[in-house]
Parts: C-alpha cells; sequence; structure tokens
C-alpha cells in the first residue's frame, strides 16, 4: 500500500510518519507482543522438536477465524478457540514413545486437511470481500483494533507468566524426560501445558502473519538464535531481539510497498537464519582438541 | 564441601576377595531394603523372591542376560512400577519418596545432534531442573545471589569430577557418546545423591573409559558413601569394585559377593545348563557356556 511518495530513509521520520496513523501504531503493539509470545514459545517448541504440533494448531486457527467472521465475532476469538481447542486434543492423543509422533502424525494429518477445508468452506459460505481469505491465511495487519491489541497484550501477559512459572522444570522435561520423570517432574502434565501455550502463542502469531506464515514468527527466530549460541538464556533474549527486528522492519516495509507483510517478516527472518548458519558453518571448529579419555581426578569434594 | 584425597580409601583389592570394609563394622541405616519381592510386565513375572539390602556406600552390580527385568528393578526402585509380592523401602519411606536423593542414568541416552544446548545446562538441570521458576542468570544481584553460586560452584564441581571441564560448554549433540555419558554422571551427581542408579552406564564407552567412569564410580561411592546400584552388561570393568552381586536369570535369582555369586556351580543352577567361570592371571572372569541366547561376561558385545 502507498500512503506517501516512499519512505525518507530517515527512520525517525519515517516512524513518525507511519505512526501518525492509528492503524499503524495498532499494528507495532501486535506485532510487538505477537514477536515476544511468539519467539518464547518458539524457543521451547524447537527445543522440544514440536514444530509439526504448530504448524497442526495454525491451520486449526484457519476454520476459527473464518468461522468468526461468518458469524460475525472478531477474527481473533475463533483463532483463539480453536486454536486452544486443537492444542487439548493433541495432548489427549496417545503418544507412541518419549518423543515419539509417529502415530499422531497420522492423525494430525487427516485433521490438518479436513481444517484448511472447513476454513476454505467458512469462507466461500460468508461471501464477503474476496480478500479475506488471502489476509486468513497470508497475514494483514490493516484494521487491527485497539481492543484486538489488549486481547492480544493479555493473553500474551497470561502465557509467558504462566511460563515463567513452568519453564525450568518444562526445559527439563523437554531435554531429559526420563530423568526429569524420575525427579518427580510432571513431564505429562507439562507436556499438555506446553500444547495449550503453544495453541495461545500460534492464536496470536496467526493474526499478524496469517495462518501459513506462523513459523515465520514462531520457528525460525528461535532456530536463528540457537544456531548462534547453546546458551538458553541468551538464546532466548537473541529470538526474542530477532523477532522484533523481522517484524518491525516487515511491517514498515509493507507499509511503503504494495506487498502483503506476511512475505517481508518470512523473507526478512529467512535471510536472518541463513546468515546465521552461514556463521555457524565458518566458524573455526575447537572440537579436535579435546581428547577421548581424560584423566580422572583423584580428589572428591562434597 | 572439603576437597580430601581419597588414596587411603582407594586400597580396594584388585583380585575378587572381598575384604570387609572399615566402614562395614559399625551399622548403618540400610537405603534399599527389597523383602521377597516379585515384580510382573506385561503379564509376564521378570523375578521373585528376591531379598535385597543395600547399605550405605555399598557398590552393588545388577548382571544377568537380556530381558530378566534388570532395568526393571531400577524402574521399581525408582518407584514407577509397583512390586506385585513384597515390601521395599528406599531411603528409609516407600518407593518414590525420596526420588530426589537419588542420581538416575538411564539406559543408553544420546542426544539429538541438532540439541543445541551446552553440556554444563544438561548438569545443572540435574541440580535444580525440577525447581518451578526461571533460573537467573548468576550476576544478577538479587535474590539468593549465594545459593546461585554456590549452584554454579557445584556444577564446575561436578563436571571437573567426571573429568569434562573441556567439553562442558559445547553443544551437547555435538559430543561424542562418552562424552554425554560423562556429563550425564555429572548431571545423575549434582544434587548429592545418597544413591546412584546407573543403567548400563558403560555400554557406550570404549575400555580405557570404562575402566575410568568405573573407577570414578566406586570412588565417589566409598569416599561420599554413596550406594550404588549399576546395571551392567559386562562385570570385568567393575569387578573390582564391587561389594554385592545381583544375578538375575531366568532360572532364578543369587545374590552375594562376587565371589559367591559367578561361580560356575551357582550360574549352572541359575541358567539349567553347564556353564564355567576362569579367572585370568589379571582378575578377570571368563564365563563360558552360556547359552547362546545370552550375553558372556567377557565376550564382545553383540
Amino acid at each position: 500500500m502507498i500512503l506517501s511518495a516512499g519512505p525518507s530513509w530517515n527512520p525517525i521520520i519515517d516512524l513518525q510518519q507511519m505512526w501518525s496513523f492509528p492503524f499503524m501504531v495498532n499494528a507495532f503493539r501486535a506485532g510487538t507482543i505477537v514477536a515476544v509470545l511468539a519467539g518464547v514459545m518458539g524457543w521451547f517448541m524447537v527445543l522440544r522438536r514440536q514444530s509439526f504440533a504448530g504448524h497442526t494448531l495454525s491451520l486449526i486457527g484457519f476454520p476459527g477465524a473464518a468461522g468468526a467472521v461468518l458469524i460475525g465475532v472478531a477474527a481473533s476469538y475463533g483463532y483463539f478457540a480453536f486454536c486452544l481447542a486443537g492444542a487439548l486434543v493433541i495432548a489427549a492423543l496417545p503418544r507412541a514413545g518419549p518423543g515419539g509422533y509417529s502415530e499422531e502424525s497420522a492423525v494430525t494429518g487427516t485433521v490438518q486437511a479436513l481444517a484448511l477445508a472447513c476454513g476454505f468452506l467458512f469462507v466461500a459460505l460468508y461471501k464477503g470481500f474476496l480478500n479475506s481469505i488471502n489476509a486468513l491465511l497470508f497475514g494483514n495487519f490493516l484494521g487491527i483494533s485497539a481492543g484486538q491489541v489488549t486481547l492480544l497484550g493479555v493473553v500474551a501477559a497470561l502465557s509467558l507468566a504462566a511460563l515463567a512459572v513452568i519453564g525450568r522444570p518444562l526445559a527439563f522435561a523437554s531435554i531429559d524426560p526420563e530423568v526429569a520423570a524420575a525427579r518427580n517432574v510432571p513431564v505429562r502434565a507439562l507436556s499438555v501445558a506446553f500444547l495449550v501455550l503453544l495453541g495461545a502463542a500460534t492464536a496470536e502469531a496467526s493474526q499478524i502473519t496469517g495462518t501459513l506464515l506462523v513459523f515465520a514468527l514462531l520457528v525460525m527466530p528461535a532456530a536463528t538464535a540457537q544456531a548462534l549460541t547453546a546458551r538458553p538464556g541468551r538464546a532466548l533474549a537473541l529470538t526474542v531481539t530477532i523477532g522484533l527486528v523481522v517484524t518491525w522492519l516487515g511491517l514498515s516495509v509493507a507499509y511503503y510497498t504494495p506487498f502483503p507483510v506476511g512475505f517481508f517478516v518470512t523473507s526478512f527472518a529467512f535471510a536472518g537464519y541463513v546468515a546465521a548458519q552461514a556463521v555457524r558453518h565458518t566458524r573455526p571448529r575447537w572440537r579436535a582438541a579435546s581428547s577421548e579419555v581424560s584423566p580422572m581426578p583423584t580428589g572428591i569434594a562434597r | 564441601m572439603t576437597a580430601h584425597s581419597l588414596n587411603s580409601d582407594v586400597d580396594r583389592q584388585p583380585s575378587n576377595t572381598v575384604a570387609p570394609r572399615k566402614e562395614d563394622q559399625r551399622p548403618v541405616p540400610a537405603v534399599i531394603t527389597l523383602r521377597d519381592a516379585a515384580v510382573e510386565r506385561g503379564g509376564r513375572r521378570l523375578w521373585s523372591g528376591l531379598d535385597l539390602t543395600v547399605a550405605a556406600g555399598e557398590f552393588v552390580a545388577v548382571l544377568g542376560p537380556n530381558g530378566v527385568g534388570k532395568s526393571t528393578l531400577v524402574q521399581v526402585i525408582l518407584g514407577a512400577l509397583p512390586l506385585i509380592e513384597g515390601e521395599l523401602r528406599v531411603l528409609g519411606g516407600p518407593a518414590g519418596r525420596a526420588n530426589r536423593r537419588i542420581g538416575y542414568l538411564p539406559q543408553r541416552r544420546s542426544f539429538d545432534p541438532s540439541l543445541r544446548v551446552r553440556g554444563r545446562d544438561i548438569v545443572r538441570l540435574g541440580l535444580d531442573g525440577h525447581r518451578w521458576g526461571l533460573p537467573l542468570p548468576a550476576w544478577w544481584p538479587w535474590p539468593g545471589v549465594t545459593a546461585r553460586r554456590a549452584a554454579t560452584a557445584r556444577v564446575e564441581e561436578v563436571i571437573d569430577l567426571v573429568g569434562a571441564s573441556g567439553y562442558a560448554d559445547r553443544p551437547v549433540g555435538e559430543l561424542s557418546g562418552g562424552e554425554q555419558q560423562r556429563l550425564l554422571i555429572a548431571q545423575a551427581l549434582a544434587p548429592a545423591p545418597d544413591l546412584l542408579l546407573l543403567d548400563e552406564p558403560l555400554d557406550s564407552l570404549d575400555l580405557p573409559n570404562q575402566a575410568a567412569v568405573a573407577a570414578l564410580i566406586a570412588t565417589i561411592s566409598r569416599a561420599q558413601r554413596v550406594a550404588v546400584i549399576m546395571v551392567a552388561h559386562d562385570v570385568n570393568p567393575i569387578l573390582s569394585h564391587l561389594d554385592t552381586v545381583v544375578y538375575l536369570a531366568p532360572g532364578g535369582s543369587k545374590i552375594g559377593s562376587p565371589r559367591e555369586v559367578i561361580t560356575g556351580p551357582t550360574l549352572t543352577q541359575l541358567f539349567g545348563t553347564p556353564i564355567e567361570v576362569l579367572t585370568a592371571s589379571d582378575g578377570r572372569l571368563v564365563v563360558i557356556g552360556h547359552p547362546a541366547h545370552c550375553d558372556g561376561h567377557a565376550g564382545p558385545e553383540p
């Protein structure tokens, strides 16, 4: 969309210009909230190798949003309702074993196809403006209301607060479920809690990037950060930073061009990921130095 | 937490005569008391009539062919599987009640090569991964800075103890099986447990590493009076350190000192087929005549 001659290339002036429109202020607010929540949840999702569950949840959100529009409710509520319900269904599915998703993949693959089909049906029944299916699938930052920003903010704050409480045992259960279970960590309950939080984060990310591009905010920043550092604290901080940068850049570029925001957010996140992988693989390797048999010290301290 | 030399303690006989140790002279409360215990898995009775008392500082090996219920014994002690007969007390209470005083090393774990978490973080999870909340960084000034410094120091200490300092900061997925195993032993040791349950900890190690890790575990067992129950495939690397052998076989079980249990007549009776035990000049035991489906103690891994 082109509302002015183009960027001045002075970031302050450009931001002032964009933020003179309330819808752009709302877009930046919503994007910021979503980038933080999706980044943090994405870090855990990549750690747990549950990207497939995230993808499924995003597709389940699509008929929710389309159905909400059809019955005259804000799409946000549809995303949240379907993603959270979908998370509970995935959590209830029997798991093949610790970390095993072989059974799940067939069931969820089936559900994914049905979800997409239902979403398409609802959009067709609505007969609204033809653009709405694109907005649902590929994201739209126009027309984010102040109420929607508040809803996003409240859900994100609740999710982050819950994550702050369960974060450490969740990481333990994700990395080392057997030992965590032996130490009385409620591995199963944490897995359910994680899926519900992931449902909330997916519903939020869908509202910026659209159903099909949620991984731009859910996977790419976390995967980029994990390629750059193995320290959990730094990786989390870096994930959120990358998410914020690509969201702000994507929104800004979309403001000055006629192309959709989802494309830009995804492309910037992808460029970051490729750059991080390049850095990681060109870094000098320092592993050959350590020998397999290290001497055993005899002193014991306790 | 003071360091002291163990040289005076490390005089356990390299031959297999079980010399009574000075700790054994005074009465100590039992770490594990198993009375006439029986267990079933999948409707099949694995073992029954098992009587075992393990004292603090005692090093117990659980030996026997595959599928006889060695790992199941570990699960029972953790309280993950109930006994169908008999009685079990672990660390002064019912099984499962005091699991945070148990260091547990499950069988044959290797981390996914793509896991981007440092070895140090894995060890730290063993220390406080079960606690709710998020860990604050070590430099954070308030609150509980003393406890955080102590935790960091403890992690450093156990990493040193297992000789993993050279690679504890590398992503754990990039490490070799032996390096990962040492870090996992450090993880089990981190909370200063009163009981170590180790399920085939030497399995992924080469011969020099097997001897080194076996000696390390024996040293810790004696110096810190930690009871050790080690499920083992090959008795030879740990033979000189053992106090007690639990030999499980399809024909029953036998508990006693290695000299009493690993003998031709005992094994012949357990397996119902002629078995001979030879002692090599270096004290290693060679078991000959095992049925084909059983794993010989001295033979190569199948």
